[in-house]
């Protein structure tokens, strides 16, 4: 219910707002075509009738499945944008994956010893990957390790293999010397958010008498950080992590266009230098879905994490 | 009167090192209590209690450190464990109720989950074995349906509920000393006082000894055997339940004994201790009491007075104990 208003009122949004910037008209004809030719395609595109009505024929078609024919390709663009999906989705997956593996551990350890050197320096490096642009980092990176250490290729994306349908690189030796670059770029600014939010997690949970209680019945630290202060810093963590997962693949728009990864993002940057407004809308139609389906998800792992909420839930 | 104790503490001091100052939150503390025996910790907030408690289980957190004294528990010193023996003890030997029972248990597990493992921590036991315990422990404590309970999470369960299943969890491996700190002041009246009979007959039954830390005169005297009474990190009097409550000999205990309502004479006007307990960082010279004290005197203000030993089990701290005529 909820979700449906929110796409209808984005669905506004992007159509008109993409409407009011340029005239893909210069983009779609030859400088030299003549008057007839002209409106012959803008009669084509059906860009001659009033906003409004762009947008009902928009929306009728949207709910056949279609969202409009790309100007320069001349394609379906909802199978161009799920053409290049898997590869951004790979990419979203592997860094956070990589924050995941990387951030918690972290986090875990500066909150566990807060005082300690070592601790200090992780906290001033997640300060680092919070303040350093993204495309900066990422040419850093391909200098350093592409270039002049050789030890992974700089830009695009390795040998793929066919899982459950989608074509996937990262399971391939060639593959994953590709993506391992830009998916730990794109996973910096998760990085660093998953060690804050662990630190400042263990540093509140570890003061709550349930801890204190924990001790005084004899357990382990092991199994009072594993069991006892792990299950309550995952709630913030998968909360935060689960909606960040929309913003990974929103920001990949940049990783992609440094180390010429093959994904949606690219294909968005494209689609904007020519005003293909049909892939523009398109692309921000199933960003939304995305984020959509993303809620649902971080709502249900929340549930299973939390049995609060799981109870309040099973009592309406 | 021969049998040995179960605990003694001697001169136990527990500083916290704060930034302002060091904080002397237990001063030279001795006790001691026998098996079976229930012992009375009372004390106004701030007073102490909840960190002897804790220091008797070595749970005192940074800033704070036992800087001296002695805890033997049947014989063992306590005080010269390392962390490893520490963790041996904790649950086993020594269990503690906390104060607060909507927050002793971890809201994101199963109540089971947190029973079973800590009979775990301490025996090599299988989890069926385990559980079939617990459900004894729970069923001892007063929980009806403990099957159904054990696969609940807190958040389902009431404070007294709560407090009963951290109770339960204390008894798991008959400790020899339990310490409850102010374990039913979160409770309603009916509760607190069904929880009370349990923990009496259960104490009985088991001749484990228990430390009860209340700010309440009236729920210790129907409960404990014997009492001290804490004032500003230290102990200014103890002694056995009667003596104390009919003979206080130190004129906090007067003053907190003439403040229980139902003590007090009936339409009289409800006595209160003037003042408030002195900040802990910068006790004044002298007796620490002195300025809320009708009975103060100019020495009082010089020396810290010390302890009196008068008889086997009774001791007062103060330099002009109350006189009994007083007491009409
Ligand atoms: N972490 C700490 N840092 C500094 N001082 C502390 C700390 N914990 C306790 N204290 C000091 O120890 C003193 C005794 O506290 P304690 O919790 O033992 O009191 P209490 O007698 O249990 O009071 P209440 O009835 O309110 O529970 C307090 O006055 C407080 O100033
Ligand atoms: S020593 Fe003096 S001030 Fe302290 S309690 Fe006794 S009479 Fe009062
Ligand atoms: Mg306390």
């Amino acid at each position: 219910m909820q979700s449906g208003i929110v796409m209808i009122a984005m669905s506004v949004i992007v159509f008109f707002g993409v409407n009011v910037v340029g005239d893909p008209i210069d983009m779609l004809v030859a400088p030299d075509a003549d008057q007839a030719e002209i409106e012959r395609v803008i009669r084509d595109f059906g860009l001659d009738k009033p906003v409004w009505q762009q947008y009902t024929v928009f929306v009728s078609n949207a709910f056949k499945g279609d969202l409009g024919t790309s100007f320069i390709f001349g394609e379906s663009a909802l199978k161009l944008i799920v053409e290049r999906m898997p590869a951004t989705l790979e990419l979203a997956f592997m860094a956070l994956l990589m924050a995941i593996i990387i951030g918690i551990p972290l986090g875990l350890y500066a909150g566990l010893r807060p005082n300690a050197i070592s601790s200090r320096l992780i906290m001033s490096g997640s300060i680092l990957g919070f303040s350093l642009p993204t495309f900066w980092v990422g040419i850093m990176m391909i200098m350093l390790f592409a270039v002049m250490l050789d030890w992974v290729p700089a830009t695009g994306r390795g040998d793929t293999i066919s899982v459950l349908g989608m074509q996937v690189s990262f399971l391939t030796a060639d593959g994953f010397s590709h993506i391992v670059l830009p998916a730990l770029n794109l996973a910096l600014l998760k990085i660093s958010l998953v060690i804050r939010l662990t630190r400042a997690g263990v540093r509140e949970v570890m003061h709550m008498d349930f801890i204190k209680f924990a001790r005084a019945k004899g357990l382990s630290a092991n199994r009072i950080v594993m069991v006892h202060l792990f299950k309550n810093i995952m709630i913030p963590v998968v909360t935060v992590l689960g909606l960040e997962f929309g913003s990974l693949i929103a920001f990949s728009v940049v990783t992609e266009t440094i180390f010429a990864w093959p994904g949606m993002g690219k294909l968005l940057i494209d689609a904007i230098q020519q005003l293909d407004r049909p892939i523009i809308v398109a692309y921000l139609m199933i960003i939304v879905v995305l984020f959509v389906v993303i809620n649902l998800i971080v709502d249900i792992l929340y549930s299973i994490l939390d049995p609060r909420v799981r109870l309040q839930d099973a009592a309406n | 009167m021969n049998t040995p104790n179960t605990l003694t503490v001697k001169n136990l001091k527990t500083h916290f090192f704060t930034k302002a100052g060091v904080v002397k939150a237990v001063d030279d503390v001795s006790f001691s209590v026998k098996p079976g025996e229930i012992l009375g910790l009372v004390g106004e907030s701030g007073s102490g209690k909840t960190v002897t408690g804790f220091s008797l289980i070595g749970l005192v957190d940074e800033p704070g450190r036992v800087v001296g004294g002695s805890i033997l528990l049947n014989g063992d010193d306590l005080a010269r464990k390392n962390e490893k023996q520490w963790r041996e003890l904790r649950g086993k030997k020594i269990a503690m109720i906390f104060q607060d029972p909507m927050m002793t248990l971890n809201p994101v597990l199963r109540i089971d989950t947190q029973m079973i493992e800590a009979i775990q921590a301490h025996e090599k036991i299988s989890k069926q074995a385990a559980r079939e315990r617990c459900r004894e422990a729970l069923v001892r404590v007063g929980i009806a349906s403990p099957d159904e309970r054990l696969t609940s999470y807190p958040h389902q369960f009431s404070g007294g509920m709560r407090q009963r299943v951290a109770i339960a969890i204390a008894l798991l491996h008959e400790p020899d000393l339990i310490i409850a700190d102010e374990p039913t002041t979160a409770l309603d009246v009916t509760i607190q006082a069904q929880i009370l009979y349990e923990v009496r007959k259960l104490c009985s039954e088991t001749g484990m000894s228990l430390i009860w830390v209340t700010h309440d005169l009236a729920v210790i005297s129907g409960l404990a055997d014997r009492i001290a009474v804490m004032y500003a990190g230290r102990i200014v009097e103890q002694g056995s339940i009667d003596e104390v409550l009919d003979a206080p000999l130190h004129p906090y205990t007067k003053g907190l004994i003439e403040s229980v309502p139902s003590r007090n004479k009936r339409g009289a006007k409800l006595y209160q201790i003037p003042g408030m307990t002195p900040s802990l960082l910068n006790l004044p010279a002298g007796c620490a009491f002195s300025s809320r004290c009708s009975a103060k005197q100019s020495d009082c203000l010089v020396a810290t007075p010390e302890i009196t030993q008068l008889g086997e089990e009774r001791q007062v701290r103060c330099f002009h104990p109350v006189k009994q005529e007083e007491m009409a």
